[in-house]
């Protein structure tokens, strides 16, 4: 079918523009004679993960992960429930949405340091922050998606005596999980942002963390093979929200 | 007339949307009696209060003055379940296929789902959308979408329809072709429809009663039977007695 051949194709594409970018790089390095120290070539990058010893590359990696999906998965939760508890009273909602988009304006990064005197070092202000980072987007989208019902509908199905508790599941949430995996797109970005800032100034373990060990030493080979870690970590989150939302939100309403 | 009391009797009915400066009149002076099997069309511009009264009848808007019964002793009208309302815009979940969509009533009502799908599925059949159950909205045409929202305000099997200009966003030619298909169903269903529209001619074509209103002040204008027989067809449409019918709505609306 015309259909899996365009797949295919966009596949193909894909891999090969990813490895294009790696033969560019590692071109620059080879013919402009760039010092390793400013910017180490992609096998010298690589080269770096087979030295366990001094990395620790998986641990960290999970260290990194479980604050990056930790914080995430919490602002999921909390951002969802909020915005259903708003959605549910005008009250709550008029007395709380200002609140939260006031603390919101506060530089996430800034309460790294306060965080520390709170928790002490590890992982869970580290989730903290990733979470404080990605929670409002993800609120502020179910909250419109919530609210985004044609109200004829809500006569329509007024006139059939519906329940609250019906018109929310039948109507409202499955209305809104497009609005909610567009949240979700846009907080995963900044759960990750938000984990690395946190083993930046908060962590004695990660790839946040890795990378201000070795930046001591100039290696910055090693600070790009985190990098590149990092990123994967971001790129498995975002392929698992892309994944759910293909499972749950038909074709039609995902939003791109 | 019939000794049989009527389906519906409104008697002097009076809407006023109180405002904060001021009031506004929705509509007023509203006298008509629909009897059983009857498909009356409401007709009049904007703001005349035709949809006013529609809801009125759906039990989603109250009234100041005057009566509305719905029902009768030999006939008896339960506003939760005898209800079925299309408006202009499908209104379709797009999450649900159409199949899922026509079924939302039954799942309200909490009705037994064997016997509603077993329903649907005749009523898609007669809507014409047979083959088309697992279809999403999105990929059926308006006037299919329409199609299937009808279905939908029949599967509970409910007395009365009530129509907010259902095809009003259909082009010309596809609502006239809905226009035909509304009457076939009307009569292998046997349900007493009330129909409202700004279009002039299909207030008459379809109508075996029209109900003028007029808007500014938002009052009913004109009660009159229409005395063409169905099947309906759209030759009749150049015939004397329609352009009878048509002027005289046109004069009530002081467009002559």
């Amino acid at each position: 079918m015309d259909d899996g051949r365009d797949k295919l194709r966009k596949w193909v594409l894909i891999i090969v523009m990813h490895l294009l970018a790696v033969a560019a790089w590692q071109a620059w390095i080879t013919l402009g004679e760039v010092e390793p120290y400013i910017m180490p070539a992609p096998l010298d990058t690589f080269a770096t993960l087979l030295e366990y010893k001094e990395y620790a590359w998986v641990h960290n990696t999970l260290i990194t992960s479980a604050s990056v999906f930790g914080g995430f998965w919490l602002a999921v939760v909390v951002g969802v429930t909020l915005a259903v508890l708003f959605s549910w009273s005008r009250w709550l909602n008029d007395a709380f949405m200002p609140l939260i988009v006031s603390l919101n304006m506060i530089p996430k990064v800034a309460l790294g340091p306060i965080f520390i005197v709170w928790f002490s070092y590890g992982l869970g202000p580290n989730i903290l922050i990733a979470f404080s980072i990605c929670f409002l987007p993800i609120l502020i989208t179910t909250s419109r998606g919530l609210g985004e019902v044609e109200p004829e509908l809500i006569d329509l199905v007024r006139t059939l005596r519906a329940s609250r508790w019906q018109i929310f599941t039948k109507i409202q949430l499955p209305g809104a999980l497009p609005f909610i995996f567009s949240g979700m797109k846009v907080a995963v970005v900044l759960a990750v942002a938000g984990a690395i800032v946190g083993e930046f100034i908060a962590s004695e373990e990660g790839l946040g963390y890795l990378m201000m060990q070795v930046q001591v030493t100039l290696d910055t080979a090693g600070m790009f093979m985190a990098v590149l870690m990092i990123t994967a970590v971001g790129v498995s989150l975002y392929a698992i929200v892309l994944l759910l939302e293909r499972l749950l939100v038909v074709s039609d309403a995902r939003m791109e | 007339m019939n000794s049989q009391p009527s389906f519906i009797r409104l008697d002097g009915v009076r809407k006023v949307y109180r405002g904060r400066r001021e009031d506004f009149l929705a509509v007023s002076d509203v006298t008509f009696d629909v009897q059983a099997g009857e498909l009356v069309s409401m007709v009049g511009p904007s703001g005349c209060g035709k949809t006013t009264v529609l809801k009125i009848l759906a039990g989603l808007h109250s009234h100041e003055e005057g009566s509305v019964r719905i029902g009768s002793e030999a006939d008896k009208f339960d506003p939760a379940r005898d209800i079925g309302m299309v408006f202009q815009q499908p209104l379709l979940l797009k999450w649900r296929n159409v199949l899922d969509n026509v079924l939302l009533p039954a799942e309200i009502l909490g009705l037994n789902m064997a016997e509603a799908r077993d329903r649907a599925g005749h009523l898609l059949d007669m809507v014409g959308l047979s083959g088309f159950a697992e279809s999403y909205p999105y990929e059926l045409s308006g006037g299919m979408q329409q199609r299937a929202a009808i279905a939908r305000a029949l599967v509970h099997d409910p007395k009365l329809i009530l129509m907010d200009e259902p095809f009003g966003a259909l082009d010309a030619l596809t609502r006239e072709k809905m226009n035909l298909e509304l009457l076939r169903i009307w009569g292998e269903s046997g349900k007493t429809i009330v129909f409202v529209t700004h279009g002039i001619q299909e207030a008459v074509f379809l109508g075996s009663r029209v109900v003028v209103l007029t808007a500014g002040p938002a009052r009913m204008a004109d009660n009159f039977l229409v005395e063409l027989p169905y099947p309906r067809t759209l030759d009749m449409k150049t015939q004397e007695t329609f352009g009878d019918y048509t002027r005289r709505i046109y004069k009530l609306l002081g467009m002559e």
